[in-house]
């Protein structure tokens, strides 16, 4: 059984305090949506779970069947999509998901990488290089990448950003099938993704 | 997808081959590492041509060609990655130990091709003749480990800083000092064809200084990485 709980977190950078006293907790097929003003710490809130940046204070810990997890030992249970997380654009898109899988320590197979880069909508551009995609394809390829080893947490950030009709239906499609399997953590300003939280926290107030 | 029991060392290798790759394409660090050494070593070579350098002149000239030389590429393996914004992908999938190792023998690569092109040059064109060879070798090698055991380490300190260039000179300055000291006296022992023993002391700081600064820097670079 997986949880993750989120006990009195604080921010600060420098002397500005970005939030303080953030406490939650998420169990296996659950969802949380963070929303507010931009500036309000969505992000750095969602970098911190994912363990990008460290907190000035509180913890995140994340469970499994009641064992405790380090920061390393969580790593491949995580998916994530953010603006912030750029694949490399001198390698093809398939060469990103075999280096990552690699060094994430997995054995990729090139037909379920194959596959997953044609499940986002990116089928026949496996071995172009990412500098020559839009914005959108990239958004696309950074979903494969974060569900390559089907994550049991999957934090968005504006999970729609550059995508067309069709890639938000994807993310629509995306969103249900991990509240089934895992927890989803979604930060966002549009009140149309509200629908996907069952538990919803406001920050910036 | 199957989990491999792969270690540090065996992700440490992907990284490398992923930066070697990455490197071929766009020619970030070579290029420079590769036109710095070749001008410096010219207007060296052009300009002390008529005149007979002694030893300790002569090794000075050489560690400074390979440190101004590798110091313009070498500086720049994490600046890449903050450059580029992938720096949070690779904070996401690899730990400190992978990440600093990988960039270590990137660099450590790189270094050792500048040396394959430059140290053949500088000895045709200085028309230097090295009586113990073994002990030049020694140095060299030694040498190099400890530049890219430091420059690696201050390479990722530096990244996250607004003023990259000027504070890469202020943190690699007292910490390369005793390093390069000791390679441009070895290296002077092995042109004067001093023995193997004579060069023994030189040798032993640049193992300890190979030693301490690795340690160091895999001690520091979680530290480093995480903030």
């Amino acid at each position: 059984m997986l949880s993750l709980e989120v006990r009195d977190l604080g921010k600060w950078f420098g002397r500005r305090k970005v939030f303080d006293r953030i406490n939650f907790s998420l169990e296996e097929k659950s969802s949380l949506v963070v929303t507010g003003k931009n500036g309000s710490g969505k992000t750095t809130l969602l970098k911190i779970l994912c363990g990008l940046v460290r907190p000035s204070k509180g913890d995140v810990l994340i469970s499994v069947d009641g064992k405790t997890l380090t920061r390393y030992e969580s790593k491949n249970l995580l998916g994530v999509v953010m603006p912030d997380l750029e694949l490399y654009g001198e390698l093809t898109a398939l060469e990103n998901l075999m280096f990552l899988s690699r060094i994430r320590g997995m054995d990729p197979d090139k037909d379920v990488l194959e596959e997953k880069i044609g499940w986002v909508g990116l089928v026949g551009r496996e071995d172009d290089l990412v500098f020559s995609f839009s914005s959108g394809m990239k958004q696309r390829l950074k979903y494969a990448f974060a569900l390559v080893l089907e994550p049991k947490i999957l934090f968005l950030d504006e999970p729609t950003t550059n995508l067309d009709e069709e890639g938000i239906s994807l993310v629509d499609q995306i969103a249900s099938l991990q509240k089934q399997r895992g927890i989803l953590i979604l930060a966002t300003n549009e009140k149309a993704d509200l629908k996907y939280g069952n538990q919803i926290i406001q920050l910036g107030d | 997808m199957a989990t491999r029991s792969s270690n540090w060392a065996t992700k440490s290798a992907w990284l490398l081959t992923k930066d070697l790759k990455s490197e071929f394409r766009t020619r970030y660090a070579i290029n420079a590492i590769l036109m710095f050494a070749l001008t410096t070593l010219t207007v060296a070579s052009f300009s002390l041509g008529v005149f007979s350098l002694n030893a300790r002149i002569i090794s000075s000239l050489f560690w400074l060609v390979i440190f101004f030389s590798s110091m313009s590429g070498l500086a720049q393996v994490f600046v890449k990655e903050e450059e580029s914004r992938t720096v949070s992908i690779l904070k996401l999938v690899a730990t400190p130990t992978t990440v600093f190792l990988g960039k270590l023998l990137f660099n450590l690569v790189l270094l050792l091709l500048l040396e394959i092109v430059i140290v053949p040059l500088f000895i045709i064109w200085m028309n230097l003749s090295i009586l113990n060879l073994w002990l030049f070798l020694f140095v060299l090698l030694l040498g190099s480990l400890g530049l890219v055991a430091s420059t690696t380490i201050i390479a990722a300190i530096i990244s996250r800083a607004h003023v990259k260039g000027a504070l890469f000179a202020v943190l690699s300055f007292p910490i390369l000092l005793p390093l390069l000291i000791t390679a441009i006296d070895g290296t002077r022992l092995s042109i004067e064809g001093e023995a193997f023993s004579a060069g023994w002391s030189d040798l032993r700081l640049l193992i300890s200084y190979v030693v301490v600064m690795f340690v160091a820097s895999i001690l520091l670079f979680d530290f480093v990485w995480s903030e």
